[in-house]
Order: C-alpha cells, then structure tokens, then sequence
C-alpha cells in the first residue's frame, strides 16, 4: 500500500467521519442539558431529504441547505415538545421521531418526484462543491507527482466540502460555547441538576429548548452534507445507521466535544476502510468486511460495558424535570 | 437605616389540597438577628420558608421585606429582594467547581472567564469577611458536605442576600460541623445579616438564635426571646396540648432474648452509617429506638428486613447467627425467619402504589403456599385473605379491588400492618408506623402492635415521633450518628433527657440543671 | 382517589391517542394531495375486504404479536427493549439451524425444536445487554440498538460466507425440508377461502398460545407478580426481597425469546428458508404495538391486528393510490408510538380536568337534592 492510497483512505474518512461529527455534536448539546436524543438519525434522514428537494427545485444548494435545517429544526422541536413540555418518554419520542423521518422522506418524495421515493440527481450547481485551497492541486495525476507534504497537503487537507470546514471548526466553537461561556455553563449546570438552576433564577424549560433547538440545527447541518455532499441527491435511509454511531461516538467521547471529532474520525476511517477492501488479512486471518461495519457497534458495547472506563453520562439525562421542594 | 423589621409576614395561609399546610401565619424578624422556627415534621416550616424564597405562592397573605411590601412569585424575585435559601438538600452542581457554581445565574456578561476572575476576587474577599475558607477551583463531590454548605452560603452571599434562611442545615452534618456553621452564622449576624433558622433540633435553639417561633400543624403557636425560654418549654409548646393517646399498656413480661445485634456496621455510598451497633430484643418487650432522623435508624431496619447487606457484625436470632452480607438472604428469607417488617415508608417500600390492595396483601409473601396453587398464585385465597384482613383491621373502604394509591394514609399503613402483623412473626421491625396517619389509626396501630407484645413478640420500634416512643416501649435505645448513645427505661427518663441523646448530649442530665 | 376511572385509562386515551395519530396521518394523505376518507376505504378493503386480504393482515399481526409482547413483557419490568429486531433475526439464524441440522421427520417435532431454537437464540442476543444493564448500569436502550446492527452484519456475514447454496448468488440458507413445511392457511383452513398464495400458517396459533402464556406468566404467576412489582418500584422489590439483577435477566430472555419466536412465522413458516433483513422493520412495530396495547396480551393482539391491516392495507393503497408510498404506514406507526408514548400527558392532562370536573358536577348534584 503506498502513501497516497493511505491518503486517499484517509480523505474519504474525513468525508465519511463530517456527517458523524455534526451529529455527534448536535447529540452533544442535548444531551449536556439533560435530553437523550436517539432521534438524530431521523433528523439527519429529514434534513437529508429536504436539502436535496429544495436545492433541486431552486437550484440553490443554499435554499437546500436552509430547508434541510428547517426540517431538522421542526423534528427537534417536536421532540422537545413530547420531552420538555409533556414531560413524556425522551426514549420513545426519539424513536418515533426515526420512524416518522423514515416514512415521511419517502412518502413525500415519492409525491413530489415519483421516482421511487427518491429525489433526482442534483446537477453540480445544487451541490456543495470541492474546495481546492490556494496552492493546493486537484487531479490525482497532479498530486501523485508532489512530495508528501504536498500529497498531504492536496489530497487530505485541499478538496472538501464547505460543510466539512464547517464541522471541525464547530468542534472548537463547541468547545468555547461549553466552557468559556455564561450559555455553556447554565447549559451544562441544566444537564447535571436542574434543581440547581431553576433556584439561581434561570428557566430551565428556555435552557432545555435552546439545546434541543441546537441539535436540530447541527443535525440538519449533516443531513445537508449527506445528500447534497456526499452524494448528489437523496435515496431511501440514505442516513444507513449514521445518527446512532454518532451516538455512540458521543459515548465513546464521554460528551467531550475534542474527544468527540476523535472518536468520528475513528469511526469514519472504519467505514472508509470497510468500503475500500472488502475483506482485511491480517496474518492467516480474514478480517470480513462485515466486522469492519460492525466494529463501531461492538466498541460502544465494550465502552458502555465500563471496559475502556465508565462513560457516564449527564446526572439530570433522561429524566424531565419536575419543580419541587 | 430605619427600624423596620428585616422580614414582616402577615396573615399567610397555604393548603395543598385538602391539607392546610399554613393557617394564618404572621412574623417578624428584626435586622442582623438569628431568628428560629421550631416544629416538628410536618408543621408548615419549609412550606413557609418556600413562599418566602418564591417557591410556592400563599394563598393569602402579604410579605414585607425591610418595611416594603415585596411580591415573590419566583425565586428570581426572592434573589432581588435580597433573600438567600440553603435548601436541606444542597442545589449545588456536583461536578462544578466551587467558583462555577457560585457564579451560576450571577454571571456577568456572556463570556465567563470575566465572570469566574470577579467571583474568585469577591470568594477571597468575602471567606475572609466571614471565615468561610473554601479553595475557589475544588470540585464539589470531593468536598465534604459541610464545605458544601459553606459553598451555598457563598452563593447566596456573592448575591448580595441580606437575609439567608436556612432549612435544617445541621441534619447532614456532624458536631463538629455543625459548631463551625454556627461560627459561620455568628459572624454574619455581627455584620448586620438577618438570618432564620428552621430546625427540630432544641439544642441549636438555644445555642444560637435571638428570637424562636414555634409552629405546629400550621399554626406558628409561640414566638418569644430565647433567653427567656428554656428546651423544656419549646418541647411543650412544639408539642402542643394534644390529647395524650393513652394506651392501656400492661407490664411487659419478658421473655428469652429473641434478637441480638453485635457491632453492626453499614457502610453505604462511601458513608459509614453504622457505626458498630449493639443491641437485644427479648421476646414479649418493645425495645423503642428514639432518634433525629438519618442517625442511621433507616439502615438498621434495612439492614435486619434484608433489604442492604451489612459490612460488619453479627445479628442473632434465637441463638441462631443468621446472614447479614446480603449473599444468602434477603427480604424473603428474614419472612421465613419469622421476621415482619412494617417498613418506614410505605409508599416507597411497604406498597407498590399503583398494585390493588389484595397484591399488596401478598407482597413479600407471594411465595407462600397457601397464596399459591402449583405453578400460579392463587388469587382467589388472596383476595379473600385479604377481605379477611380489611375487616379486621378495619381498612376502608374495604374493597380488595382498589389501587394503594387510592387509600388514605391511615388506610395504606393498615395494609402494611395487617400484612405484616397477621402473621404473628416472631420478632416485628416497626419503622414510624403512624407517620403521616390521622388519630384514629394511630390508636389502632398503636393497638396492635401492643397486642402482638401482649403475645410475646419481639419488637424494634423506630420513630421520630418521641411521644410513640414513650407511649409503647419497656425500653428506649437513643440513636446518635450510627451508634447507641444509651437506653433508658421510659418510667424513669423523660422527653428531655430523650432529646438531649438524641442530640448526641451524654454528660448532662438536664432534670437537674433546670 | 383516582383522578379517572380505570376504563378511561386502559382504553379511551389509548383510543384518543390512536385516533390523533390516524388524523394527523389523515392530514399528511390530504397535504400528499389524495383523499384520506378514499385512502382509508382502500386500505379496509384491502385488509378485510377478502380472504386474501385477511390472509396477509393476519400474517403480518403473527409477528406483531410476538415482537409487541416481546416489548410489553420487558415494559412490565420497566425495561425498553428496542433489540426486538436484533433478537428476532437471530431467532431466524436459531431456526435455520435447527431445521437445517437435522432431517426432522415431522413438522410438528420440528415445529417444537425450532421454537426451542428461536427462543433461545433471540434470548441469548438480549442476555448481553440485560447483563450489561443489571451488573453495569449500561442503558440497555443503547446497547439493544448496537445490538440491532450487530445482528444485522453477523446475519449478513453468515448468510454470505456461511448458508449461501454453493453456486446461488442469493445471501439465503437452502430451503428446509419438505417435512417441517408448517400447515398454511390454505392447508388448515381452505374453507375459508385462504389460497395458495396466501402467508397466513401455523405459526399464528404458536402467536396466540404466546399470548395465553404471557398473560398467565404477568399476572398469574410469581414470576409475572415480581416482574410488575420491580418495574413499579425497585426500592419496594428489594424490601419484599426480590432480586432486581434476577427480574432484569430473565425479563430480558424472556423477551428476547418472544422476538426470536417470529422467526417461526416468517422463516418456517412462509419463506422456508432463511433470507436477508426477513425481520423487516417488525422488530420496531412491536414497540408501537405494546405501547398501543397497553403491553397487555389483549391490547398486544388488536393492535397488531391493527397494524397488520395497516402493512396489508397499505400494500394495496400504494396499488391503488400510487401517489401514496407505502411507507405511509411507517408515518403512522411512527404517529401511534409518538402519541400514545411520548405524548401521553397531551391527552391525559386535559382528559383528567375533565373527568374531575364532571366528578364535581356529578357530587354537587347528588348533594344538593339531599339538603
């Protein structure tokens, strides 16, 4: 294997591992302020879909892209409404929440487009498209003849989408907003002991709302990215699973926003690696390939099982908050 | 500064429901005093502490703050007027720094480094003021509780609170502790902090405070100068001129020693919470465990009904060493002992709520033969057995197919008992039997269990209720901090002496200093 | 006293809630731009209309059966098992096993065997998680979901590498043995008009018997009596003695055993051979049907009669309506489970006020006359 097809993997698990970033993030905000969200792959799936209407029909991947986040923002909204207001099971609305993006994406686009539950290809003017960074080449025949600098240069760090710049950045801006300000402190405090804030005088049902509300944008952001990205229109379940390994990647991160791009990178450079050979030797045995897609799912389990330390999770999670004495 | 009084309530009234939880309550708490509330459980202090800290709001009634009429419909209200709350239990964010929490809902500014560099300078100035050490930068689950209470008098103090009530803060801490926050409360008094005190403790009272208010079922009955009072006349007026249940109690004829309790010790959440317990029951006596709450009484029944495993000591019963490490035993192999446990609360423990009363009659129990048909329970023999049992305990409504949770509070304990006592178990754990159970049961409970004496049972009676103690118990057992600070014989103590061991006071005998 | 009677809490909210998630999918058809009273025609005459019809609703309800009591049992312990998916293929790999072994001489000891194999291999995919749950305090709604998309690879892997016939391209084992061919409908009862064709078998008693058996374990026997005690209140269990790491093993086994049984219905008893994703979504229907039925047998069997006219109907709506996609039904299965889960106080709240204001009523009535 020489060194620009290690890039090479290495680029493809930078794109795999940006809609896992961005949902992984967004899982960040709600679950610090004490709302589990397993619905964040049906938001992804929502804003998927809608990006990739709105961008075919106007052209614009940016209407696209504000449309995808509208959808997500709505779904969020509607869990924040079972969750928050009604106090009823954040687990359950998550849940129905998945199946209602799975089946309305579909019903809708089979409405609007009829073809088959999918949107049309998106001409490149719909699309996000590949940033080449000054200096930086383009062509694999280009790159291959640079030094590795060069080739690292070009091939790993040039030629992404918007979207993917925009993802590691929030990874700082996350970290800034929980730690270093006034919202990320009353944020986290609302995660951990409601009790705590409600008797400082802040609302705690404005707090919860404005996490949830923030997921559902950063969950729309990686819809986007999926359907008018990394691919070039939206098909059926095009989110395959990607909300509950950002969820575990979460875990695995221990709600960490720096671990959390760690943890996507790792599970991005699993699919990448899975999709580019189909089995793995390693010595005498024959890694499959189906072990590379299910790896990410055994790590969690082997996280959650307190193996590789306990991951625990936000004190007040779960749980709606009830004022009492 | 004018004369008007800190704080002034007048005519303040609360019912939840059908209960009146504050009747008419006016008070007035001069500037740069300690002023107690005094009550027993359930006497209206934390209701009325809340409608003061914006919790609740009153039904009726008017709140003056330093001679101005304050409206308090939320805690942010209370903050701006200048009152702090130290709740029972701390509202602190246990994986924040001590900074960080201080600064929560009084940050200056969006960002907050500014912030935290502001309250570090105010923490260090104002732990100097008042003596308050505590490092800016710890993590609050590594400190022990009583720096956790000074981290929420900080708090309230960084908000500029002028008046702090504090709502039992000494129940969590140890002696030692506790004379330091009053250090603490001393120091804020001299600079002009008005501060009130809600406590069941007569001890802290007199320690501490200027002026006392009694309530009781609430009603505030009393407020006087602490130096024109003494324990003994709080005590009568907390406990009012209530009819005295007398219950016809013969002398105990007792028996062989039934359970016996050597050093047991119970170590729960990192906690000791026994400290090496020791005592007997004989067959055919009460043995009375008096006592504040959570000085380890709830572990030792726990710990005998199987419920929590014991890490050290032994427990015997009728000659026989039984399993305490909770490997081998648990709630239902104590019943097979002939071990009955009418638990302290019944609503968490004793009944599964939403269950019908006749499930109820069989829990704990539901292995028993004759509850059982093979395979399947027999629900037809549990029905009528507890049919059986609603008519002679006299439960009502008695109707079998009715939730728990629709029974009254006397009601529910009746259950309890009648599943437990019924039985006739060779030793009876009894915790607070008659909390929260209007007068009528609680002679009928106070009955049975008397009636179950009478039969030559062993029974371990723990309650808060200090008159329930002396009424039924051969012997009353104070517990202190997880230990026995001594017995007494209930002909030749009194409620005084009683209170005093309950506060972990040995040497004095105050029947003769008064 | 209760702030309702007990029939409006076991079947009008239920029945409101239903009836909101059917409205708002009502809305959803009329947005699409079709008629939703026509939609809701063809979709009942498609499940009912016929015995065709009745043949694949009833298909379908077996395995909404099995993976809705799967649900209900672990709700009673307050547990979410959401691995019914999970558990259910691997109860297919257990049945493809067992009838691929050995050559069984009848389908009723096969029958026997594979319910067995099943069982236990749907509950040995959930003892992971339970134990996990139990002895670590890992959320077992997490681990069941991982447990979902372990499930799902090691079924593809083995179906690939594994049971594939030698030559086939298919990821499908061979077909069982014309011996353990399960009765189908048009076997046991032609009578009533059921063809060839149709899916309906055998495997729709072993549902209903199911249903008899966890009706009796919940609420007659010791077990079923310490699994509700424990889900209503650990601290209450641990004070009658009851061991909360026991309730929460075998709870799950039990559990996982039922999603595992579906694979009865699909694998023997229709495809005859084990074949890839067989569980189709019917894993994540059970959640819906046992919140729906109130995780009660009864409640488990209408609602999934509900949603298997819904899979029938719907099949036969994306025929008839080609403007509505079949996935219509997972936008009202997704409705059912946010509105009588999620949103249960939304029903409940304002249905309390009024049954306590036609309370007062009713005792200021019969007051006054006496007075």
């Amino acid at each position: 294997m020489d060194f620009l097809t290690v890039l090479q993997i290495l680029d493809s698990s930078i794109r795999l591992a940006t809609p896992l970033l961005l949902a992984c993030l967004a899982g960040l905000f709600s679950e610090r302020a004490g709302i589990f969200d397993i619905g964040l792959e049906g938001k992804m799936l929502a804003a998927a879909f809608f990006s990739a209407a709105f961008a075919f029909t106007s052209g614009s991947v940016w209407v696209g892209l504000f449309a995808g986040v509208g959808a997500s923002v709505f779904l969020s909204g509607l869990h924040g409404a079972a969750s928050i207001t009604f106090r009823g099971n954040q687990l359950i609305s998550g849940v129905a929440i998945n199946f209602l993006a799975a089946g309305l994406t579909v019903v809708i686009a089979q409405t609007w487009f009829s073809q088959g539950g999918r949107t049309p290809q998106l001409p490149s003017e719909a699309r996000f498209g590949n940033i080449v960074l000054p200096g930086a080449e383009s062509t694999i025949r280009e790159i291959a003849q640079l030094g590795p600098l060069g080739q690292i240069y070009s091939e790993l760090i040039s030629g992404h989408s918007i979207l993917v710049y925009i993802a590691f950045l929030i990874v700082p801006l996350t970290w800034w907003v929980l730690f270093r300000t006034r919202f990320g402190l009353r944020l986290r405090a609302v995660g951990e002991n409601p009790a705590a804030v409600d008797t400082a005088g802040i609302s705690v049902v404005g707090m919860r709302y404005a996490a949830v509300i923030i997921c559902g944008v950063l969950c729309g952001l990686a819809g986007a990215y999926l359907a008018t990205a990394l691919n070039a229109g939206f098909v059926k379940d095009m989110s395959a699973g990607r909300g509950y390994i950002a969820l575990a990647a979460l875990i695995f991160a221990k709600w960490r926003p720096w671990y959390a791009l760690m943890a996507c990178l790792l599970f991005g450079f699993f699919d990448a690696v899975g999709n580019r050979f189909q089995n793995i030797t390693v010595g005498e045995i024959v890694v499959p390939v189906q072990f590379m897609q299910a790896l990410p799912y055994i790590l969690v389990v082997i996280v959650l099982a307190g193996l590789v330390g306990r991951a625990i999770p936000p004190r007040a999670g779960g749980e709606p908050y009830v004022k009492e004495r | 500064m004018t004369d008007a009084a800190a704080i002034e309530l007048r005519g303040i009234s609360k019912a939840f429901g059908p209960v009146q939880a504050n009747k008419d309550i006016s008070m007035s708490v001069k500037r740069g005093t300690i002023h107690g509330i005094v009550g027993e459980n359930g006497a209206g202090k934390s209701t009325l502490m809340s409608i003061l800290y914006g919790f609740y709001k009153a039904d009726r009634g008017e709140i003056f703050i330093n001679g101005q009429k304050t409206e308090i419909p939320d805690s942010q209200a209370a903050i701006r007027a200048g009152i702090g709350m130290v709740h029972q239990h701390f509202k602190l964010v246990e994986n924040f720094t001590v900074v960080e929490n201080v600064i929560l809902g009084a940050e200056d500014g969006a960002m907050l480094n500014p912030s935290i560099a502001k309250a570090r300078r105010t923490l260090k100035e104002l732990s100097e003021e008042y003596g308050l050490k505590v490092d800016p930068d710890a993590i609050i689950e590594d400190l022990s509780v009583g720096h956790q209470q000074r981290v929420e008098i900080l708090k309230q103090l960084y908000r500029h609170a002028d008046i702090l009530i504090l709502d039992e803060p000494t129940g969590v801490l140890t002696p030692a502790e506790a004379d330091q926050l009053f250090r603490i409360l001393e120091r804020l008094r001299e600079e002009g902090k008005t501060i009130v005190l809600i406590t069941h403790k007569l001890r802290e009272i007199m320690e501490i405070t200027d002026t006392v208010s009694v309530m009781r079922r609430g009603e505030m009955t009393n407020t006087v100068a602490t130096a024109s009072t003494s324990p003994a006349e709080l005590a009568e007026m907390m406990v009012g001129r209530k009819v005295l249940l007398r219950v016809e109690k013969s002398p105990a004829k007792p028996g062989d020693v039934m359970l016996k309790v050597d050093d047991l010790r119970v170590v729960r959440d990192g906690v000791e919470r026994l400290k090496g317990v020791s005592l007997h029951v004989r067959a055919g006596e009460i043995l009375g465990i008096a006592g504040v709450a959570g000085n380890g009484q709830t572990e030792l029944l726990e710990v005998l009904g199987g419920m929590i495993p014991a890490t050290g000591g032994t427990v015997t019963v009728r000659n026989e060493q039984i399993d305490v490490s909770g490997k081998h035993s648990n709630g239902q192999t104590r019943r097979a002992r002939g071990i009955g446990h009418v638990p302290e609360d019944r609503q968490d423990e004793g009944l599964i709520m939403p269950f019908e009363a006749w499930e109820n009659t069989a829990f704990g129990y539901h292995k028993d033969p004759k509850y059982n048909h093979g395979m399947l329970m027999d629900n037809a023999a549990i029905k009528a057995d507890c049919a059986d049992k609603m008519e002679r305990y006299d439960v009502r409504p008695p109707n079998p197919r009715l939730p728990a949770r629709n029974f009254s509070g006397g009601n529910q304990q009746k259950i309890v008992v009648a599943r437990e006592m019924d039985r006739a178990p060779d030793i009876l754990l009894v915790g607070q039997p008659t909390r929260g159970v209007d007068i009528g049961a609680i002679e009928f409970i106070h009955k049975e269990i008397l009636r179950l004496r009478d039969e030559g049972k062993a029974i371990l009676l723990v309650s808060v209720e200090l008159d329930e103690i002396m009424g039924l118990s051969d012997r009353i057992a104070v517990m202190f901090d997880g230990k026995i600070m001594g017995e007494r014989l209930p002909s030749e103590t009194n409620e005084n002496e009683l209170g005093l061991l309950m506060a972990g006071v040995t040497e004095t005998r105050v029947g003769g200093a008064a | 006293m209760d702030k309702m009677p007990k029939w409006a809490d076991v079947i009008l909210i239920p029945l409101i809630s239903v009836l909101l998630a059917l409205i708002v999918s009502g809305l959803v058809v009329l947005i699409i731009g079709e008629n939703p009273i026509e939609a809701m025609q063809i979709m009942v005459r498609g499940a009912f209309g016929s015995a065709y019809g009745w043949g694949y609703t009833l298909y379908y309800a077996t395995n909404f059966i099995f993976t809705g009591l799967a649900v209900a049992v672990a709700f009673h312990a307050r547990l979410f098992n959401i691995g019914g998916e999970g558990q259910a293929a691997l109860g297919g790999l257990g049945v493809a096993i067992v009838l691929l072994s050995f050559g069984w001489p009848h389908w009723t000891i096969a029958l026997l065997a594979a319910i067995l194999g099943a069982a236990l291999f749907g509950a040995a995919w959930a003892a992971v998680p339970a134990y996990l749950q139990a002895k670590r305090g890992s959320h077992i709604v997490i681990t069941t979901i991982m447990f979902n998309f372990i499930a799902s690879a090691l079924l593809v892997y083995l179906l690939v590498n594994v049971f594939r016939v030698p030559g086939s391209m298919a990821p499908e084992s061979a077909r069982f043995a014309e011996a353990v061919h399960l009765p189908s409908a048009a076997e046991f009862a032609g009578f009533l008009g059921f063809g060839g064709s149709t899916p309906l078998n055998f495997a729709f008693f072993v549902a209903l018997v199911c249903c008899v058996l966890v009706w009796i374990l919940i609420w007659r026997t010791r077990l079923g009596y310490e699994i509700r005690a424990f889900g209503h209140s650990e601290t209450a269990a641990v004070y009658a003695g009851i061991n909360p790491t026991r309730i929460i093993m075998i709870t799950m086994l039990i559990s996982g055993g039922l999603s595992g049984m579906m694979a009865i219905n699909v694998v023997m008893g229709e495809a005859e051979r084990l074949v890839l994703d067989f569980t189709e979504g019917a894993g994540f229907v059970g959640i819906a049907v046992a919140l729906m039925g109130r995780s009660h047998p009864v409640g488990v069997v209408l609602a999934a009669l509900l949603f298997g006219a819904l899979y029938q109907g719907g099949a036969e709506l994306q025929f008839e309506m080609p403007a509505v996609s079949r996935e219509m039904i997972v936008v009202i299965q997704a409705l059912v489970i946010m509105f009588t889960g999620a949103l249960d106080n939304m029903v409940r709240m304002p249905m309390e006020k009024i049954f306590l204001s036609i309370r007062r009523s009713r005792e200021s009535g019969s007051q006054s006359p006496a007075e």
